[in-house]
Protein backbone atom coordinates (compact mmCIF):
# COMPACT_ATOMS: atom_id res chain seq x y z
CA UNK A 1 0.00 0.00 0.00
CA UNK A 2 1.19 3.71 -0.76
CA UNK A 3 2.00 5.91 2.16
CA UNK A 4 -1.09 8.02 3.24
CA UNK A 5 0.04 11.29 4.07
CA UNK A 6 -3.01 12.35 5.89
CA UNK A 7 -5.90 10.81 8.12
CA UNK A 8 -8.83 12.57 8.84
CA UNK A 9 -11.03 11.28 11.66
CA UNK A 10 -14.88 11.66 11.83
CA UNK A 11 -16.05 11.98 15.50
CA UNK A 12 -13.71 12.26 18.48
CA UNK A 13 -15.23 9.41 20.90
CA UNK A 14 -13.35 6.45 22.45
CA UNK A 15 -12.77 4.27 18.64
CA UNK A 16 -12.02 7.73 17.36
CA UNK A 17 -9.29 8.57 20.15
CA UNK A 18 -7.72 4.71 20.29
CA UNK A 19 -6.99 5.18 16.18
CA UNK A 20 -5.30 8.26 16.46
CA UNK A 21 -3.38 7.28 19.19
CA UNK A 22 -2.79 3.48 17.75
CA UNK A 23 -1.40 5.26 14.31
CA UNK A 24 0.86 7.30 16.20
CA UNK A 25 1.92 4.02 18.49
CA UNK A 26 2.40 2.06 15.30
CA UNK A 27 4.89 4.35 14.02
CA UNK A 28 2.45 6.85 11.52
CA UNK A 29 4.21 9.98 10.92
CA UNK A 30 1.44 11.84 8.62
CA UNK A 31 -0.56 14.13 9.47
CA UNK A 32 -3.59 13.00 11.94
CA UNK A 33 -7.04 15.32 12.46
CA UNK A 34 -9.42 14.56 14.77
CA UNK A 35 -12.68 16.37 14.28
CA UNK A 36 -15.91 16.20 16.81
CA UNK A 37 -19.15 17.62 17.38
CA UNK A 38 -18.71 17.34 20.89
CA UNK A 39 -16.95 20.28 22.84
CA UNK A 40 -14.74 17.34 25.01
CA UNK A 41 -11.57 15.16 23.97
CA UNK A 42 -12.40 11.31 23.52
CA UNK A 43 -13.68 10.64 27.20
CA UNK A 44 -15.57 7.15 28.26
CA UNK A 45 -19.11 6.89 28.14
CA UNK A 46 -19.54 3.83 30.87
CA UNK A 47 -19.43 5.95 33.48
CA UNK A 48 -21.84 8.02 32.73
CA UNK A 49 -24.47 5.67 34.14
CA UNK A 50 -22.12 5.15 36.67
CA UNK A 51 -19.59 6.53 38.94
CA UNK A 52 -19.84 10.21 37.24
CA UNK A 53 -23.65 10.19 37.49
CA UNK A 54 -23.04 9.16 41.23
CA UNK A 55 -20.88 12.00 41.42
CA UNK A 56 -17.90 10.09 42.52
CA UNK A 57 -15.79 10.37 39.59
CA UNK A 58 -14.64 13.84 38.67
CA UNK A 59 -15.14 15.19 35.23
CA UNK A 60 -11.24 15.07 34.23
CA UNK A 61 -11.03 11.42 34.79
CA UNK A 62 -13.74 10.84 32.45
CA UNK A 63 -10.77 11.30 29.86
CA UNK A 64 -9.43 8.35 27.96
CA UNK A 65 -6.27 10.17 27.73
CA UNK A 66 -5.24 13.21 28.65
CA UNK A 67 -5.47 16.42 26.18
CA UNK A 68 -1.79 16.82 25.99
CA UNK A 69 -1.10 13.46 24.76
CA UNK A 70 -3.08 14.19 21.53
CA UNK A 71 -0.50 17.50 21.49
CA UNK A 72 2.53 15.50 22.44
CA UNK A 73 1.34 13.25 19.40
CA UNK A 74 1.15 15.85 17.35
CA UNK A 75 -2.79 15.10 16.77
CA UNK A 76 -4.81 18.11 15.31
CA UNK A 77 -8.53 17.77 17.29
CA UNK A 78 -11.08 20.17 16.49
CA UNK A 79 -13.59 20.24 18.69
CA UNK A 80 -17.12 21.37 18.66
CA UNK A 81 -17.80 21.07 15.12
CA UNK A 82 -19.75 18.63 13.17
CA UNK A 83 -18.69 17.09 9.63
CA UNK A 84 -21.77 17.27 7.68
CA UNK A 85 -20.99 15.69 4.10
CA UNK A 86 -18.30 13.86 2.57
CA UNK A 87 -17.17 14.36 -1.48
CA UNK A 88 -15.40 11.61 -2.34
CA UNK A 89 -14.05 11.87 -5.41
CA UNK A 90 -12.36 15.67 -4.15
CA UNK A 91 -11.55 13.55 -1.21
CA UNK A 92 -12.82 16.49 1.29
CA UNK A 93 -15.02 16.72 3.87
CA UNK A 94 -17.24 19.80 4.68
CA UNK A 95 -17.79 21.33 8.06
CA UNK A 96 -20.76 22.74 9.61
CA UNK A 97 -18.77 25.99 10.17
CA UNK A 98 -18.31 26.08 5.97
CA UNK A 99 -14.55 25.06 6.28
CA UNK A 100 -13.39 22.08 4.05
CA UNK A 101 -10.76 19.75 4.91
CA UNK A 102 -8.83 17.00 2.75
CA UNK A 103 -8.03 13.34 3.68
CA UNK A 104 -5.87 10.93 2.74
CA UNK A 105 -7.80 8.27 4.32
CA UNK A 106 -11.28 9.03 5.97
CA UNK A 107 -11.96 7.25 8.97
CA UNK A 108 -15.88 7.28 10.44
CA UNK A 109 -16.13 6.79 13.47
CA UNK A 110 -19.72 8.91 14.70
CA UNK A 111 -21.02 6.49 17.26
CA UNK A 112 -25.04 6.35 17.54
CA UNK A 113 -27.24 8.31 19.33
CA UNK A 114 -30.27 7.42 21.82
CA UNK A 115 -33.24 5.97 20.33
CA UNK A 116 -36.09 8.67 20.85
CA UNK A 117 -39.09 8.16 21.90
CA UNK A 118 -41.77 7.44 19.02
CA UNK A 119 -44.95 9.06 20.44
CA UNK A 120 -45.88 12.28 18.64
CA UNK A 121 -46.54 15.21 21.63
CA UNK A 122 -43.93 17.42 20.76
CA UNK A 123 -43.55 18.75 24.48
CA UNK A 124 -41.39 15.89 24.96
CA UNK A 125 -38.51 16.83 23.13
CA UNK A 126 -38.90 20.25 24.96
CA UNK A 127 -39.55 18.90 28.74
CA UNK A 128 -36.59 20.28 30.76
CA UNK A 129 -36.86 16.95 32.66
CA UNK A 130 -37.00 14.42 30.63
CA UNK A 131 -33.43 12.93 29.42
CA UNK A 132 -31.74 10.65 27.42
CA UNK A 133 -28.31 9.46 28.05
CA UNK A 134 -25.13 9.21 25.86
CA UNK A 135 -22.57 12.41 26.68
CA UNK A 136 -21.32 14.13 29.12
CA UNK A 137 -23.62 16.93 28.78
CA UNK A 138 -26.40 14.98 29.45
CA UNK A 139 -25.56 13.47 32.25
CA UNK A 140 -24.53 16.95 34.09
CA UNK A 141 -27.78 18.02 32.54
CA UNK A 142 -29.92 15.47 34.84
CA UNK A 143 -27.19 16.03 37.50
CA UNK A 144 -29.45 18.78 39.69
CA UNK A 145 -32.42 16.73 39.41
CA UNK A 146 -30.84 13.51 40.66
CA UNK A 147 -31.75 14.92 44.79
CA UNK A 148 -32.72 12.42 47.14
CA UNK A 149 -36.22 12.08 47.72
CA UNK A 150 -37.11 13.30 43.52
CA UNK A 151 -39.51 10.76 41.38
CA UNK A 152 -37.47 9.39 39.06
CA UNK A 153 -39.29 7.06 36.36
CA UNK A 154 -36.89 4.77 34.26
CA UNK A 155 -37.88 3.95 30.28
CA UNK A 156 -36.25 0.79 29.65
CA UNK A 157 -35.23 -2.07 31.22
CA UNK A 158 -31.78 -2.78 29.80
CA UNK A 159 -28.22 -2.24 31.41
CA UNK A 160 -28.23 1.87 31.12
CA UNK A 161 -31.93 2.17 32.62
CA UNK A 162 -30.81 -0.69 35.32
CA UNK A 163 -27.47 1.21 35.82
CA UNK A 164 -28.98 4.39 36.14
CA UNK A 165 -31.40 2.86 38.96
CA UNK A 166 -28.69 1.70 40.48
CA UNK A 167 -27.29 4.93 41.40
CA UNK A 168 -30.29 6.47 42.05
CA UNK A 169 -30.99 4.24 44.67
CA UNK A 170 -27.76 4.94 46.06
CA UNK A 171 -28.93 8.60 46.77
CA UNK A 172 -32.20 8.07 47.85
CA UNK A 173 -34.07 8.73 44.87
CA UNK A 174 -37.60 7.29 44.55
CA UNK A 175 -37.21 4.87 41.40
CA UNK A 176 -39.77 3.61 39.04
CA UNK A 177 -38.61 1.81 36.15
CA UNK A 178 -40.60 0.68 33.28
CA UNK A 179 -40.04 -2.01 30.55
CA UNK A 180 -42.49 -3.15 27.79
CA UNK A 181 -40.90 -6.74 27.67
CA UNK A 182 -41.98 -9.37 30.02
CA UNK A 183 -38.19 -9.14 32.02
CA UNK A 184 -35.08 -6.70 31.94
CA UNK A 185 -31.74 -7.48 29.99
CA UNK A 186 -34.58 -9.78 28.12
CA UNK A 187 -32.41 -9.63 24.58
CA UNK A 188 -29.53 -10.44 26.47
CA UNK A 189 -29.44 -12.41 29.25
CA UNK A 190 -31.23 -15.86 30.06
CA UNK A 191 -34.56 -15.55 32.56
CA UNK A 192 -32.15 -16.89 35.56
CA UNK A 193 -30.36 -13.49 35.34
CA UNK A 194 -32.96 -11.35 34.26
CA UNK A 195 -34.68 -12.78 37.33
CA UNK A 196 -31.67 -12.23 39.74
CA UNK A 197 -31.51 -8.66 38.89
CA UNK A 198 -35.02 -8.04 39.10
CA UNK A 199 -34.99 -9.06 42.36
CA UNK A 200 -31.77 -7.34 43.62
CA UNK A 201 -32.99 -3.95 42.23
CA UNK A 202 -36.98 -4.62 43.94
CA UNK A 203 -34.61 -5.65 47.44
CA UNK A 204 -33.06 -2.03 46.93
CA UNK A 205 -36.10 -0.43 46.50
CA UNK A 206 -36.71 0.11 42.76
CA UNK A 207 -40.41 -0.53 41.51
CA UNK A 208 -40.22 -2.89 38.11
CA UNK A 209 -43.13 -2.91 35.88
CA UNK A 210 -42.33 -5.48 32.79
CA UNK A 211 -45.02 -6.04 30.30
CA UNK A 212 -46.01 -2.02 30.68
CA UNK A 213 -46.21 0.31 27.43
CA UNK A 214 -45.55 3.36 27.94
CA UNK A 215 -48.51 5.49 26.64
CA UNK A 216 -47.90 9.85 27.23
CA UNK A 217 -47.02 11.93 29.78
CA UNK A 218 -48.32 14.62 31.64
CA UNK A 219 -46.91 18.06 31.75
CA UNK A 220 -47.27 21.20 33.83
CA UNK A 221 -47.53 24.92 32.65
CA UNK A 222 -43.79 24.84 32.74
CA UNK A 223 -43.38 22.04 30.31
CA UNK A 224 -42.46 19.95 32.60
CA UNK A 225 -43.08 16.06 32.52
CA UNK A 226 -45.38 15.65 35.97
CA UNK A 227 -46.64 11.92 35.49
CA UNK A 228 -45.75 9.16 33.37
CA UNK A 229 -48.60 7.52 31.43
CA UNK A 230 -47.88 3.76 31.28
CA UNK A 231 -50.49 0.18 30.05
CA UNK A 232 -53.60 0.39 31.42
CA UNK A 233 -54.41 3.70 32.33
CA UNK A 234 -51.85 3.82 35.16
CA UNK A 235 -50.19 7.36 36.28
CA UNK A 236 -46.65 7.38 37.63
CA UNK A 237 -46.14 10.06 39.33
CA UNK A 238 -42.31 12.05 37.75
CA UNK A 239 -39.78 14.56 39.17
CA UNK A 240 -37.41 13.24 36.47
CA UNK A 241 -37.69 10.86 33.20
CA UNK A 242 -34.35 9.28 31.78
CA UNK A 243 -35.06 7.15 28.62
CA UNK A 244 -32.51 4.28 27.83
CA UNK A 245 -34.41 2.54 25.15
CA UNK A 246 -31.70 1.31 22.73
CA UNK A 247 -29.06 2.95 20.39
CA UNK A 248 -29.56 4.47 16.53
CA UNK A 249 -25.73 4.12 14.85
CA UNK A 250 -24.60 7.55 13.15
CA UNK A 251 -24.74 6.53 10.02
CA UNK A 252 -26.27 8.93 7.79
CA UNK A 253 -23.09 11.17 7.10
CA UNK A 254 -21.61 7.31 5.42
CA UNK A 255 -25.19 6.91 3.80
CA UNK A 256 -25.83 10.21 2.03
CA UNK A 257 -21.48 9.55 0.46
CA UNK A 258 -22.98 6.46 -1.22
CA UNK A 259 -21.00 4.23 1.08
CA UNK A 260 -22.95 0.66 2.00
CA UNK A 261 -25.15 0.31 4.56
CA UNK A 262 -25.93 -2.32 6.40
CA UNK A 263 -27.69 -1.81 9.72
CA UNK A 264 -24.27 -0.29 10.41
CA UNK A 265 -21.69 1.67 8.02
CA UNK A 266 -20.63 -1.87 6.52
CA UNK A 267 -17.32 -2.61 7.62
CA UNK A 268 -15.12 -6.01 7.00
CA UNK A 269 -12.88 -6.69 9.53
CA UNK A 270 -10.26 -4.08 8.99
CA UNK A 271 -12.43 -1.43 9.31
CA UNK A 272 -12.66 -1.00 5.65
CA UNK A 273 -15.86 0.50 4.27
CA UNK A 274 -17.02 0.10 0.66
CA UNK A 275 -14.83 3.13 -0.24
CA UNK A 276 -11.60 1.91 -0.29
CA UNK A 277 -10.07 5.28 0.93
CA UNK A 278 -12.70 5.11 4.06
CA UNK A 279 -12.94 2.81 7.24
CA UNK A 280 -15.14 3.11 9.67
CA UNK A 281 -14.69 2.25 13.24
CA UNK A 282 -16.89 1.73 16.39
CA UNK A 283 -20.29 1.66 17.44
CA UNK A 284 -21.47 2.98 13.75
CA UNK A 285 -20.29 -0.29 11.98
CA UNK A 286 -21.57 -3.56 11.55
CA UNK A 287 -18.99 -6.15 10.54
CA UNK A 288 -18.46 -9.69 9.20
CA UNK A 289 -17.78 -11.49 12.70
CA UNK A 290 -16.16 -15.06 11.90
CA UNK A 291 -17.19 -15.55 15.70
CA UNK A 292 -20.79 -15.62 14.95
CA UNK A 293 -21.10 -16.40 11.06
CA UNK A 294 -22.64 -12.86 10.49
CA UNK A 295 -22.62 -9.61 10.55
CA UNK A 296 -22.74 -7.50 13.37
CA UNK A 297 -23.05 -4.36 15.06
CA UNK A 298 -21.87 -3.82 18.46
CA UNK A 299 -22.16 -1.25 21.21
CA UNK A 300 -19.15 -1.76 23.57
CA UNK A 301 -15.96 -0.17 24.75
CA UNK A 302 -13.70 -3.42 23.97
CA UNK A 303 -15.18 -3.93 20.20
CA UNK A 304 -14.36 -0.14 19.71
CA UNK A 305 -11.42 -0.08 20.62
CA UNK A 306 -10.35 -3.56 19.05
CA UNK A 307 -11.86 -2.25 15.90
CA UNK A 308 -9.65 1.16 16.02
CA UNK A 309 -6.61 -0.89 16.46
CA UNK A 310 -7.27 -3.34 13.51
CA UNK A 311 -7.80 0.03 11.33
CA UNK A 312 -4.95 1.70 12.75
CA UNK A 313 -2.60 -1.02 11.52
CA UNK A 314 -3.85 -1.14 8.44
CA UNK A 315 -3.26 2.37 7.41
CA UNK A 316 0.30 1.60 8.08
CA UNK A 317 -0.07 -1.92 5.93
CA UNK A 318 -0.08 -4.41 9.19
CA UNK A 319 -2.87 -6.95 8.16
CA UNK A 320 -4.01 -7.65 12.21
CA UNK A 321 -8.32 -8.02 11.71
CA UNK A 322 -10.85 -8.14 14.35
CA UNK A 323 -11.53 -11.17 15.29
CA UNK A 324 -12.11 -10.96 19.01
CA UNK A 325 -15.05 -12.39 20.61
CA UNK A 326 -17.66 -9.50 21.67
CA UNK A 327 -17.66 -9.01 25.65
CA UNK A 328 -19.08 -6.26 28.09
CA UNK A 329 -19.50 -5.52 31.55
CA UNK A 330 -22.19 -3.80 33.84
CA UNK A 331 -21.16 -2.56 37.21
CA UNK A 332 -24.38 -1.88 39.22
CA UNK A 333 -24.50 -1.87 43.03
CA UNK A 334 -21.53 -4.13 44.74
CA UNK A 335 -22.30 -6.41 41.81
CA UNK A 336 -19.72 -6.93 38.81
CA UNK A 337 -21.66 -8.46 35.68
CA UNK A 338 -19.25 -9.33 33.00
CA UNK A 339 -20.38 -10.97 29.70
CA UNK A 340 -18.36 -12.59 26.56
CA UNK A 341 -20.21 -13.72 23.66
CA UNK A 342 -23.77 -13.46 22.15
CA UNK A 343 -25.88 -15.95 23.11
CA UNK A 344 -28.86 -15.41 20.22
CA UNK A 345 -30.06 -19.07 19.80
CA UNK A 346 -28.94 -21.13 22.45
CA UNK A 347 -30.77 -24.43 23.15
CA UNK A 348 -29.30 -24.57 26.67
CA UNK A 349 -28.13 -22.47 29.50
CA UNK A 350 -27.13 -24.05 32.53
CA UNK A 351 -26.12 -22.57 35.76
CA UNK A 352 -22.75 -22.23 38.12
CA UNK A 353 -23.24 -21.53 41.78
CA UNK A 354 -26.57 -19.99 43.13
CA UNK A 355 -27.73 -16.66 42.37
CA UNK A 356 -28.93 -16.74 46.03
CA UNK A 357 -25.28 -16.27 46.89
CA UNK A 358 -24.93 -12.74 44.71
CA UNK A 359 -21.98 -14.47 42.70
CA UNK A 360 -22.20 -17.40 39.71
CA UNK A 361 -22.27 -17.67 36.26
CA UNK A 362 -24.91 -18.82 33.08
CA UNK A 363 -22.93 -20.38 30.61
CA UNK A 364 -25.06 -20.50 26.97
CA UNK A 365 -24.52 -23.42 24.81
CA UNK A 366 -25.87 -24.73 21.01
CA UNK A 367 -25.72 -27.82 20.05
CA UNK A 368 -23.14 -28.34 22.50
CA UNK A 369 -20.85 -25.82 22.05
CA UNK A 370 -20.23 -22.79 24.37
CA UNK A 371 -21.66 -19.68 23.00
CA UNK A 372 -21.90 -17.33 25.48
CA UNK A 373 -21.25 -17.07 29.39
CA UNK A 374 -22.67 -14.15 31.99
CA UNK A 375 -20.66 -13.75 34.68
CA UNK A 376 -22.14 -12.14 38.30
CA UNK A 377 -19.30 -10.96 40.64
CA UNK A 378 -16.92 -14.15 39.44
CA UNK A 379 -14.07 -12.16 38.10
CA UNK A 380 -11.69 -14.95 38.07
CA UNK A 381 -13.76 -17.19 36.42
CA UNK A 382 -15.12 -14.96 34.11
CA UNK A 383 -11.76 -14.68 32.32
CA UNK A 384 -11.33 -18.69 32.43
CA UNK A 385 -15.07 -18.18 30.67
CA UNK A 386 -13.66 -15.36 28.02
CA UNK A 387 -11.00 -18.14 26.91
CA UNK A 388 -13.35 -20.68 26.59
CA UNK A 389 -15.65 -18.97 24.35
CA UNK A 390 -12.72 -17.74 22.23
CA UNK A 391 -12.21 -21.66 22.04
CA UNK A 392 -15.93 -22.95 21.15
CA UNK A 393 -15.52 -25.30 23.61
CA UNK A 394 -17.81 -28.90 23.29
CA UNK A 395 -18.47 -29.49 26.87
CA UNK A 396 -21.36 -31.37 28.71
CA UNK A 397 -23.37 -28.92 30.46
CA UNK A 398 -23.40 -30.67 33.87
CA UNK A 399 -19.41 -29.85 33.96
CA UNK A 400 -19.87 -26.47 33.68
CA UNK A 401 -22.16 -26.89 36.52
CA UNK A 402 -19.77 -28.83 38.51
CA UNK A 403 -18.66 -26.15 41.34
CA UNK A 404 -16.10 -29.21 43.06
CA UNK A 405 -14.14 -28.72 39.15
CA UNK A 406 -12.05 -26.36 38.54
CA UNK A 407 -13.33 -24.48 35.64
CA UNK A 408 -9.30 -23.74 34.37
CA UNK A 409 -9.19 -27.37 33.81
CA UNK A 410 -11.22 -27.13 30.94
CA UNK A 411 -8.77 -24.88 29.17
CA UNK A 412 -6.53 -26.22 26.69
CA UNK A 413 -3.18 -26.87 27.74
CA UNK A 414 -1.14 -23.56 27.61
CA UNK A 415 1.60 -23.25 24.95
CA UNK A 416 5.38 -23.86 26.40
CA UNK A 417 6.93 -20.66 27.65
CA UNK A 418 9.38 -18.82 24.76
CA UNK B 1 5.23 14.78 40.05
CA UNK B 2 6.25 11.46 40.96
CA UNK B 3 8.07 9.27 37.79
CA UNK B 4 7.29 5.84 37.49
CA UNK B 5 9.20 3.30 35.19
CA UNK B 6 7.56 1.01 33.33
CA UNK B 7 10.03 -1.96 31.86
CA UNK B 8 9.13 -4.35 28.95
CA UNK B 9 10.65 -7.99 29.07
CA UNK B 10 13.18 -6.95 26.35
CA UNK B 11 14.16 -4.41 28.95
CA UNK B 12 13.34 -1.32 27.07
CA UNK B 13 12.34 1.18 29.83
CA UNK B 14 9.76 4.17 29.68
CA UNK B 15 9.97 7.10 32.18
CA UNK B 16 7.00 8.73 33.46
CA UNK B 17 6.07 11.98 35.05
CA UNK B 18 2.80 12.33 36.17
CA UNK B 19 0.71 14.27 38.17
CA UNK B 20 0.57 12.95 41.71
CA UNK B 21 -2.98 10.58 42.48
CA UNK B 22 -2.48 9.47 38.84
CA UNK B 23 -2.96 5.73 38.26
CA UNK B 24 0.16 3.72 37.28
CA UNK B 25 -2.32 2.81 33.87
CA UNK B 26 -3.38 6.38 32.97
CA UNK B 27 0.32 7.31 33.58
CA UNK B 28 0.86 4.89 31.06
CA UNK B 29 -1.85 5.75 28.56
CA UNK B 30 -1.53 9.03 29.02
CA UNK B 31 2.68 8.61 27.65
CA UNK B 32 1.57 6.02 24.74
CA UNK B 33 3.74 2.50 26.61
CA UNK B 34 2.99 -0.38 24.90
CA UNK B 35 0.93 -3.18 26.56
CA UNK B 36 -0.68 -1.40 28.84
CA UNK B 37 -4.34 -1.16 27.25
CA UNK B 38 -6.46 0.15 30.33
CA UNK B 39 -9.56 -0.85 28.02
CA UNK B 40 -12.52 -0.63 30.42
CA UNK B 41 -10.59 2.82 31.65
CA UNK B 42 -9.74 1.80 35.66
CA UNK B 43 -12.39 -0.34 36.70
CA UNK B 44 -11.28 -3.27 37.17
CA UNK B 45 -12.90 -5.51 34.55
CA UNK B 46 -10.48 -5.85 31.65
CA UNK B 47 -7.24 -7.17 33.24
CA UNK B 48 -5.77 -5.13 30.37
CA UNK B 49 -3.20 -3.17 32.73
CA UNK B 50 -1.91 -5.69 34.33
CA UNK B 51 1.80 -5.41 35.95
CA UNK B 52 4.30 -6.88 37.88
CA UNK B 53 5.75 -4.25 40.75
CA UNK B 54 9.20 -4.93 40.97
CA UNK B 55 9.96 -6.55 44.12
CA UNK B 56 12.10 -3.76 45.74
CA UNK B 57 8.26 -1.12 45.46
CA UNK B 58 6.05 -3.89 46.37
CA UNK B 59 5.94 -3.55 50.05
CA UNK B 60 5.30 0.20 49.08
CA UNK B 61 2.87 -0.93 47.04
CA UNK B 62 0.82 -2.79 49.11
CA UNK B 63 -0.99 -5.97 47.97
CA UNK B 64 -4.04 -6.14 45.95
CA UNK B 65 -7.45 -5.49 46.59
CA UNK B 66 -10.35 -7.47 46.54
CA UNK B 67 -11.75 -6.79 43.59
CA UNK B 68 -8.40 -6.86 41.93
CA UNK B 69 -6.82 -9.78 43.01
CA UNK B 70 -10.25 -12.05 41.78
CA UNK B 71 -9.47 -10.66 38.27
CA UNK B 72 -5.72 -11.45 38.77
CA UNK B 73 -6.96 -15.08 39.57
CA UNK B 74 -7.72 -15.40 36.10
CA UNK B 75 -5.09 -13.78 34.27
CA UNK B 76 -1.87 -15.89 32.46
CA UNK B 77 1.54 -15.62 34.25
CA UNK B 78 0.09 -14.25 37.31
CA UNK B 79 3.37 -13.67 39.32
CA UNK B 80 3.63 -12.32 43.59
CA UNK B 81 4.16 -8.85 42.65
CA UNK B 82 1.04 -9.03 39.95
CA UNK B 83 -0.92 -5.76 40.17
CA UNK B 84 -3.42 -4.26 37.56
CA UNK B 85 -2.19 -1.10 37.40
CA UNK B 86 -5.20 0.92 37.37
CA UNK B 87 -5.68 0.12 40.93
CA UNK B 88 -2.19 1.87 42.10
CA UNK B 89 -2.47 5.58 42.83
CA UNK B 90 0.92 6.75 42.26
CA UNK B 91 1.71 9.05 45.07
CA UNK B 92 4.46 11.07 45.79
CA UNK B 93 5.55 8.51 48.06
CA UNK B 94 5.50 6.03 45.11
CA UNK B 95 8.23 8.68 43.34
CA UNK B 96 10.72 6.53 41.84
CA UNK B 97 8.02 3.02 41.23
CA UNK B 98 9.02 0.41 39.02
CA UNK B 99 6.66 -1.51 36.82
CA UNK B 100 7.47 -4.72 34.77
CA UNK B 101 5.60 -5.46 31.39
CA UNK B 102 4.07 -9.32 30.95
CA UNK B 103 5.28 -10.43 27.99
CA UNK B 104 1.71 -11.81 26.87
CA UNK B 105 0.41 -7.64 26.93
CA UNK B 106 2.47 -6.24 23.50
C1 LIG C 1 -24.40 5.57 29.64
C2 LIG C 1 -23.58 4.58 28.87
C3 LIG C 1 -23.01 3.50 29.53
C4 LIG C 1 -22.22 2.58 28.83
N1 LIG C 1 -21.64 1.56 29.52
C5 LIG C 1 -20.82 0.71 28.88
C6 LIG C 1 -20.12 -0.31 29.58
O1 LIG C 1 -20.27 -0.48 30.80
N2 LIG C 1 -19.27 -1.11 28.89
C7 LIG C 1 -19.07 -0.96 27.55
O2 LIG C 1 -18.28 -1.71 26.96
N3 LIG C 1 -19.72 -0.01 26.84
C8 LIG C 1 -20.58 0.84 27.47
N4 LIG C 1 -21.22 1.82 26.76
C9 LIG C 1 -21.05 1.88 25.30
C10 LIG C 1 -19.78 2.62 24.90
O3 LIG C 1 -19.71 3.86 25.53
C11 LIG C 1 -19.73 2.77 23.39
O4 LIG C 1 -19.69 1.49 22.83
C12 LIG C 1 -18.52 3.57 22.92
O5 LIG C 1 -18.57 4.87 23.40
C13 LIG C 1 -18.44 3.56 21.40
O6 LIG C 1 -17.43 4.42 20.96
P1 LIG C 1 -17.48 5.12 19.54
O7 LIG C 1 -16.24 5.92 19.44
O8 LIG C 1 -17.79 4.13 18.50
O9 LIG C 1 -18.75 6.08 19.59
P2 LIG C 1 -19.03 7.33 20.53
O10 LIG C 1 -18.33 7.18 21.82
O11 LIG C 1 -20.50 7.51 20.48
O12 LIG C 1 -18.35 8.56 19.78
C14 LIG C 1 -18.82 9.09 18.58
C15 LIG C 1 -18.55 10.58 18.56
O13 LIG C 1 -18.70 11.07 17.23
C16 LIG C 1 -19.36 12.31 17.25
N5 LIG C 1 -19.98 12.52 15.93
C17 LIG C 1 -21.03 11.85 15.41
N6 LIG C 1 -21.30 12.30 14.16
C18 LIG C 1 -20.40 13.28 13.90
C19 LIG C 1 -20.17 14.13 12.78
N7 LIG C 1 -20.91 14.07 11.68
N8 LIG C 1 -19.16 15.04 12.86
C20 LIG C 1 -18.39 15.12 13.98
N9 LIG C 1 -18.56 14.33 15.07
C21 LIG C 1 -19.56 13.43 15.03
C22 LIG C 1 -20.35 12.15 18.39
O14 LIG C 1 -20.75 13.42 18.85
C23 LIG C 1 -19.52 11.38 19.41
O15 LIG C 1 -18.81 12.25 20.25
C24 LIG C 1 -22.02 2.75 27.43
C25 LIG C 1 -22.62 3.82 26.76
C26 LIG C 1 -23.38 4.74 27.47
C27 LIG C 1 -24.02 5.90 26.73
S1 LIG D 1 -7.83 -0.88 33.19
FE1 LIG D 1 -9.22 -2.51 33.10
S2 LIG D 1 -8.67 -3.65 34.84
FE2 LIG D 1 -7.26 -2.03 34.88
Amino acid sequence: MAAVDSVLIVGAGHAAGEMAIALRMNGYAGAITLVGEEAHAPYQRPPLSKAFLAGEMPRERLHVKSLATYQNANIEFIPGVRVTSIDRIARTVTLADSRTLGYGKLVLATGGRPRQLSLPDPRINRAPNLHYLRTIDHAEGMRDQFRAGNKLVIIGGGYIGLEVAAVARKKAIDVTLIEALPRVLQRVTAPEVSAFYTQVHEAAGVRIRVNTALTGFEFDAAGSVTAVLAGDGVVIPADVVIVGIGLIPNTELAAEAGLLIDDGIAVDEYGQTSDPDILAIGDCTSHESVYAGRRLRLESVPSALEQARSAAALLVGVRKPYHAVPWFWSDQYDLKLQMVGLNRGYDTAVLRGAPANRNFLAFYLKDGVLLAVDSVSRPQEFMVAKKLVAERLRVDPARLADESRPLKELLPPAPPAS
Amino acid sequence: MPKVTYIEQSGRRYEVEMPGGTTAMQGAVDNMVPGIAGDCGGCCNCATCHTYVDPEWMARTGPANDAERQMLDGVPDVRPGSRLSCQINVTEELDGLTLHIPASQY
